[in-house]
Formats: C-alpha cells, sequence, structure tokens
C-alpha cells in the first residue's frame, strides 16, 4: 500500500521539491501551503505522515503539530520537521509539541524517504 | 535531472513574490505602521529564498540572506531597534538580494563592492554573528554545510564489530511521549526485525489491572534478540527519532552466545496467559502484549495507533468534508498551472472569432424571419450570455494584481531620492486592482520614468518644503483603480507643482508654441507631453520636469490608454493614466453618420438627447454649443469633423450623444442615427493600417462590414485645440501622421 504523506511548506520551491522527491518514490503526496490549509487538508486526505515547514504564515509548525496531537483521529500520525531551523531550543520545543522527527533543509532526498519509511513502515 | 531545473525556475518565481512581501513589510517597517506578524512576514520571505537558495546551492545568496536573517530575527526579538538607519539598511539589503537572484537566475554578475559593504554593516548589526570571529567560514560549516544534515541523532556508534551474522541484545521500553509523539513501538520493532531474523519477546509485567489501566501510558516493554549482518549502528538508526522517548540498550552478544540477561521467553509467555486473560477480558486486541515476532509481522497488535484505524477513519473524513468548507485533498491550494502565454493570446482571439461569429449568427437568424420563435430567441439569448461568460472568464486568465509592478516602484523611489538627496515616501493604494498581465508589463518603464520625474523635480528639496510649511518627506502616490470600465492609475507627488511659466518659455524657445498665444493651465500643463519637448539625449537621466513624457505618453497610447496631467501650485501634481480593461472587447453603441456605421464606446456616453434646434447656438463659424438643461456644451458635428461630409448636419435629422472624456470634459456629439448597442472585437487600426486620429481601432461587424471605433477622448481634443491653438493642433498632425 502507497505511503501518504501530507506536506506543509509556505514555499512553493520547497513544495514542488517535495513532491518531486516523494513521488518518485511511489507515495501519494497531499501539498498545503500553510497549517491551516494542512490541517484542513485532515478532511480528505489520510496521512501516514505529515511533513511540517516550522515558520509560515497563518499558522506555524507548532500549531500543525497541536492541531493534528488534538485531531481525534490522527493524534498518532507521525509528523516529521522539515525545516532550514537547527536551534535546539526549537527542536526541544517541537518534541515537546508532539514532533516525531526533526530534519533540516536543503534536504537529501534519499534521507527524506528513508525518514518517511522509517515513521511509516 | 529536468525534474530540478524546472524546480529551480519555480523557485526563482516564487522568489519574485517573496521579494514583494519582503519589500511590503520592510515598507511598511519604514512607514512605523506595522507589528510583529510584518517582521515576521519579511523574516519568512528572506529565510525562504535562503531555504530555496540552498536546496541549488546558490552560495552568495545563502550567504547574504542568513546574515539578513539572523538581523531580521534580531529585530523580531527586539534586541535591535527597527530605527531609521536600520531600515534604511534593511531596504538595502532587499534591493541586494533582489540582484543576486538576478545574477543567479540570469547566471550574470552583481555588484561586489555593494555585496560586501553590506554583508560588513549587516554583521554589526547581527548579534549572532559578531560573536564570531570569522562568520563565512563558521556560518558555511555550521549552518550550510550543503550536506543534509538528520538531527535529533547523538548516536554516532562508534562499533567496529564484525558485519557477519552478529547476534544483538535489544532491550526497548517506551516512555508515553513515544505515542504522544506519533511513533509507534509496533513499527520500530518491526523495522528492527527487517534488519534480520528476530525474536521478540514483550514483558507486560507492568501492565496494571484492568481499573487502573491508562491507555496514555506505555506499560510494556520487549527484548529482542536479533541475528543479523549489520552493523549496531544500523540498529540504532532505527530508533533515531525515537531514542529520547524510549529507553533502548543494544548490546551485542559475545560470539559464545549467552546474553547476560536473565529473561526468558517461556517466563513471559506463561506469565501473560494466565494474567491477562484474568485481567483484560474486554480488550484481547489491546493487551494481546504476548508476541513472538518473526518478520514481517501478520498483524499489528497495537491498535492503540491512530495507522491502524485508517479503514474507520476514511467514511468519518469523507463525512467532514461535506460538513465543512470543502478543500480540495490533493492538490495545493489554491492550485496552479503555467501555461504559454501565446495559447491564451490564441485562446482570446479565438474566443474574439466567437463573440463576432455570433453577432453574425444573430443576425442571420433575425433576417429569415425566425427570431420571433421563442425557442430561437431563448436559444439566441443563451447563446449570447455564454458567449459573454466565455469572453469574460477568458480575459480573467490573463489578469494579474498591479502589486509586484508597484512594489517594484518603491525601490525607483529609494534610488530616486538617493540621487536626488532628498527624502520621499511612497504610498500605494489599490495595489490588487487586475490588469490585463500584457499592460502590466508594459507600465514598468511609463512608471519608472514618471516616479523619477515626481521625484527629482515635482518633489522640492527638505528645506524649501520646511519652509513652505510641508513635511520634510515627499509623498508619492501610487494609485490603481477600476473606474467605468477602465482601470486608472495615478501617479501623484505633494510637491512643487507644475512651473508653468517656465513649461511656457520652453515650448516657445522650442517653437513649439507661438510666443504669443493665450493657453489655459491644462494646456500649458499637456505641453510636457509634446515630441520636441525635451531631447532625447535626457530621457534617461534624472533631469527636466517632463523629460521624455512624450515617450511615456507613446508607451501609454500604445497599450490604448490615455495620460492626462493635473497640477496646482505648492500642492503638487497627479499624471492620471487610464487603460482599457481588456485589450480586446468593448461594449459600444453603433451609431450612423453619413451612411458610415460607427462605434462610440458605451463608458464614454452619459446620455442621448434628441436635438431642439432652438437650444443650439452658433459661438463661431464652425464652432456651436448644445444647452442641456442649462449647461452649455460643445458640439461636435461628426460628419464634418471626420470629413465624411462637407456641409453642417442638419439638428433636426440627429440625435445628440452626451459623451465626457476621461477628463471630464463634456462633449455632445451630432450623429444621425442610433442603430445599436453591443459588444464588439477590438482591431487594432495601427497593427493593420496606421494610425487614424479620433479612431481609436476597428471592429467587424455581425454582417462582415467594419466599423470603426471613435475615440471620444481624441475627438474632444482635437476639437477643442481646433477651436483654440493652432500651433498645437499642427505639431500633433505632423506626430500623427510621422
Amino acid at each position: 500500500m502507497s505511503i501518504n504523506v501530507l506536506a506543509i511548506d509556505d514555499s512553493r520551491t520547497m513544495r514542488n521539491m517535495i513532491e518531486f522527491a516523494l513521488n518518485d518514490a511511489g507515495f501519494n503526496v497531499c501539498l498545503a501551503e500553510d497549517g491551516q490549509l494542512g490541517l484542513d487538508a485532515l478532511d480528505g486526505f489520510v496521512p501516514d505522515v505529515i511533513i511540517t515547514d516550522v515558520n509560515m504564515p497563518v499558522m506555524d509548525g507548532f500549531g500543525v503539530i497541536d492541531g493534528v496531537r488534538q485531531h481525534p483521529l490522527y493524534r498518532s500520525v507521525p509528523i516529521l520537521v522539515l525545516t532550514t531551523e537547527s536551534a535546539p531550543e526549537l527542536k526541544q520545543r517541537a518534541r515537546s509539541a508532539g514532533a516525531t522527527g526533526w530534519i533540516v533543509k536543503p534536504f537529501d532526498k534519499d534521507k527524506l524517504v528513508s525518514a518517511i519509511h522509517k515513521v511509516a513502515a | 535531472m529536468s525534474g530540478m531545473e524546472e524546480i529551480k525556475q519555480t523557485f526563482f518565481i516564487e522568489c519574485e513574490d517573496l521579494l514583494g512581501e519582503m519589500e511590503s513589510g520592510l515598507m511598511l517597517m519604514e512607514s512605523g505602521d506595522y507589528d510583529m506578524e510584518t517582521v515576521n512576514a519579511v523574516f519568512r520571505a528572506v529565510h525562504s529564498i535562503k531555504g530555496g537558495a540552498g536546496a541549488f546551492g546558490l552560495d552568495n545568496l545563502v550567504n547574504f540572506a542568513h546574515i539578513f536573517e539572523n538581523v531580521l530575527d534580531d529585530v523580531r526579538s527586539e534586541r535591535t531597534e527597527a530605527n531609521a538607519s536600520v531600515n534604511a539598511l534593511l531596504l538595502q539589503c532587499s534591493d541586494m538580494l533582489s540582484d543576486l537572484i538576478v545574477a543567479a537566475r540570469d547566471d550574470s554578475g552583481f555588484n561586489e563592492t555593494q555585496y560586501n559593504k553590506l554583508l560588513g554593516e549587516l554583521r554589526v548589526l547581527s548579534s549572532k554573528d559578531s560573536d564570531e570571529p570569522e562568520p563565512e567560514g563558521a556560518l558555511e560549516e555550521e549552518t550550510f554545510g550543503f550536506m543534509p544534515v538528520m538531527l535529533d541523532f547523538g548516536m554516532e556508534s562508534d562499533d567496529n564489530s564484525e558485519p557477519q551474522g552478529d547476534v544483538f541484545d535489544v532491550v526497548f521500553k517506551p516512555q508515553p511521549s513515544l505515542f504522544s509523539n506519533g511513533s509507534s513501538a509496533t513499527r520500530l520493532i518491526r523495522n528492527l526485525c527487517d534488519l534480520g531474523d528476530a525474536t521478540v519477546i514483550c514483558d507486560s509485567s507492568s501492565l496494571p489491572y484492568f481499573d487502573t489501566f491508562d491507555p496514555e501510558e506505555a506499560h510494556l516493554s520487549w527484548k529482542i534478540e536479533l541475528r543479523t549482518s549489520e552493523r549496531q549502528s544500523a540498529l540504532e538508526e532505527v530508533f533515531e527519532f525515537a531514542q529520547d522517548d524510549c529507553t533502548i540498550e543494544i548490546t551485542r552478544r559475545h560470539p559464545d552466545g549467552q546474553s547476560e540477561d536473565d529473561w526468558t521467553s517461556a517466563d513471559f509467555t506463561a506469565q501473560n496467559d494466565t494474567e491477562l486473560e484474568a485481567q483484560t477480558p474486554d480488550a484481547p486486541d489491546l493487551m494481546g502484549a504476548d508476541i513472538s515476532v518473526t518478520p514481517p509481522a501478520p498483524q499489528d497488535p497495537l491498535v492503540v495507533e491512530a495507522p491502524a484505524i485508517i479503514p474507520v477513519a476514511v467514511p468519518a473524513a469523507k463525512a467532514n468534508v461535506e460538513a465543512k468548507k470543502k478543500t480540495s485533498p490533493r492538490a495545493t491550494p489554491p492550485a496552479t498551472i503555467r501555461i504559454n502565454l501565446e495559447r491564451i493570446d490564441r485562446l482570446i482571439n479565438q474566443v474574439g472569432e466567437l463573440v463576432i461569429n455570433q453577432a453574425m449568427l444573430t443576425e442571420c437568424i433575425v433576417d429569415t424571419g425566425v427570431a420571433g420563435d421563442p425557442s430561437v430567441q431563448s436559444g439566441l439569448d443563451e447563446f449570447k450570455q455564454l458567449t459573454r461568460d466565455l469572453q469574460e472568464s477568458v480575459m480573467a486568465i490573463r489578469a494579474q494584481p498591479v502589486q509586484p509592478l508597484f512594489q517594484r516602484m518603491s525601490r525607483i523611489v529609494r534610488e530616486a531620492a538617493d540621487a536626488t538627496q532628498k527624502s520621499a515616501k511612497l504610498v500605494m493604494e489599490g495595489e490588487f486592482t487586475e490588469v490585463d498581465k500584457t499592460i502590466v508589463e508594459k507600465l514598468a518603464d511609463p512608471l519608472t520614468h514618471m516616479i523619477r520625474n515626481a521625484i527629482d523635480h515635482g518633489l522640492e528639496s527638505t528645506e524649501d518644503r520646511l519652509t513652505k510649511g510641508k513635511s520634510a518627506d515627499g509623498t508619492v502616490k501610487l494609485s490603481a483603480a477600476h473606474r467605468s470600465g477602465k482601470i486608472v492609475i495615478e501617479v501623484s507627488d505633494d510637491g512643487a507643482g507644475i512651473n508653468r511659466e517656465r513649461v511656457k518659455k520652453i515650448a516657445i524657445d522650442k517653437g513649439l508654441i507661438a510666443a504669443d498665444v493665450q493657453l489655459t493651465d491644462n494646456e500649458i500643463d499637456n505641453l510636457l507631453f509634446m515630441a520636441g519637448f525635451s531631447t532625447v539625449e535626457k530621457v534617461s537621466t534624472l533631469s527636466g520636469r517632463g523629460v521624455g513624457m512624450d515617450v511615456v505618453k507613446r508607451a501609454i497610447q500604445s497599450i490604448g490608454g490615455r495620460i492626462s496631467i493635473s497640477s496646482q501650485p505648492d500642492k503638487g501634481s497627479t499624471f492620471t493614466i487610464s487603460l482599457p480593461l481588456t485589450l480586446a472587447v468593448l461594449d459600444g453603441m453603433l451609431i450612423q453618420v453619413a451612411n458610415q456605421t460607427l462605434v462610440v464606446p458605451l463608458t464614454a456616453i452619459v446620455e442621448t438627447l434628441l436635438p431642439i434646434v432652438k437650444d443650439i447656438h452658433q459661438t463661431g463659424p464652425k464652432t456651436r454649443v448644445v444647452n442641456v438643461r442649462g449647461t452649455f456644451i460643445p458640439l461636435i458635428d461628426l460628419g464634418q469633423t471626420l470629413r465624411f461630409r462637407s456641409e453642417a448636419t442638419l439638428p433636426t435629422k440627429s440625435v445628440i450623444l452626451s459623451v465626457e472624456a476621461e477628463d471630464g470634459t463634456a462633449c455632445a456629439i451630432l450623429v444621425d442615427n442610433i442603430m445599436d448597442q453591443r459588444q464588439v472585437v477590438i482591431k487594432s487600426l495601427e497593427d493593420n493600417y496606421g494610425s487614424v486620429p479620433s479612431i481609436a481601432a476597428a471592429t467587424i461587424l455581425g454582417d462582415g462590414r467594419i466599423a470603426l471605433i471613435l475615440d471620444i477622448d481624441d475627438l474632444i481634443a482635437r476639437s477643442q485645440t481646433d477651436q483654440i491653438i493652432s500651433p498645437l493642433q499642427q505639431e500633433v498632425k505632423a506626430e500623427a501622421y510621422a
């Protein structure tokens, strides 16, 4: 069964890159351009993994993590944070909020794919 | 790899948007009217540029964006105050960033002196990098090694174990946070099992009785015996994301075999079988902890985790979609595609042809006499409506907000203000007004020119302004709006206004007007647009009010637009550009003059009147006025003006169209007959024939005949100059026929 990935990033370039990388790996990808749209997408898309950026307009990555962790259906879905930020305090904050993993951009396609496989086998 | 190349192009397109956002945020910061979200938006834009640039290895861009971002972060966290000098630096940096993007896109150079200068200034300001002796090296090493970095991975393995068939004992005890962070114990165990042959033993000894059982807690732990050819690091990697949420012990068994651990499979099995049945009759699946798994596991024993309940979730989610606002589940909202402009142009042309065809068909049907049939009539109406809807939708494809264009102008304002040592700010209004893409593109040069002019010669020096009691900062306002079927763009300044004495003197000196001619203020202002008013060499420099304004005027005319000027001493000047909403169709009134069919744009028509002879007064040999409810407005005899007939048209056999030019000048036009009101497709006369005075374009009518579309503004302007200024008229004619 193909893995469904919800990817949330406000950068079009990054969304394209994620889509390109993940489609290539045979995943189904749903893209959203901010945290709120990402949570809205859960209405019709059942993700196996959620990838989210941190700093986004409308709702940031922490909002996504909170929203997903409080979602009755998707609270246990793994969330990978994909960002250029690497500050330890931000990572710790994401962990406490319920992030599953943290990947620093620019990402390597294979690493991203393997990370997804790891959390959504 | 063409996929990546394409994404790179998307990146550059996105950069334009990001630059726009960044610039408008910085402008708000400069104006003082901002909040933290404004700074955050600017930060985000720079951050996204950095992120994308990193992916494509654009080092200069990354380095610059990084330190730029650091300074923005300082402003955001209020470590640095966003005072005037900081804002000025940030704006310069945004220009630099824009240049770097262009350089990266076009593989061209950039101003390295400026780059290093700004980089230095940013470093001085940045709290982060000022601590570092060698920021650039440290920067790349630390944050931007272009090798992807996986964090949360403090387990550098130092094992040198033989990769052949080792046996590892893994003790895995999850903490509750493992589940709340979206990891799955089952998945981790399964991933581990994938590495070789495994025996998994679950320890459920700490599982509480059902009445005290908290499903959110972690009650189980596992011992896995794994025989694998992988190194220990591979095992550790399985727990990469989970290491902080569990206790994990990995020990490699000595070649002689026995692990020091005293757990045995039998112990646990026995323990569980007896206790579990008693404790948890209602939740056998959940508690079915006694697993001895050999990969792959036949089924997921832990139903606590959400992915396992996905099949149940699907219908519920679908129901939600109906209940809530519908969002597209698959696509990026809003999804966009890129289309070759040529295809859209072809589509627009075809729709234009369809509009003509629809008119022709309607006429044919009327001629055959079946139009009275209700079903034919409703069919025709529907066809007409659909054609119109289709055409509007097609035109909307090309519509773009003027915002990016306006934002580009903020840079022009900064540069021009710097060059002239004046202080000026740009105020934008209606930047979300949508305009045809071609028009947006063609407006860039004229607007640049007008804004430079406004700052260079519209605004006074700071001292002069203060002397006059004005604010030290000059204001240049750029506004866009839809107004009665047209787009109106205004560039105004709050400067000294046009020095009419000087303008008139220059015009006389250059022989453009006779020395003794009497001109109204408006006519003097319009001298700025005359071709000979400025010399060509000065067009590209920042000098002389009215420099190159004829070039601006021609550029605006080439896109079917019109430009006018108004000015008040010490209040400032306003240039008004009015543009057609679309370049393809127009709502017009079909009129007849001397057996010629003409089209008058509906937007120009105020009302139609039946002339009463006593209301028409002769004021000169060729000029007449008509009294419309007490107001006398000039009457243009269209037949005579367009030289369709030599003698004056008899008012008794005519109809009067009361029309208004863009600047509000009212006029009455005498025509023979009004025929119809309809949408016509504009066919450029200039492209196919040549420019004709008072005629804007042509169209093809339903019966295949060609009709000319009147240019009301030009008609009114010419009729006025005809009556008043003959030298101007000659100049205009010379220009028109050149």
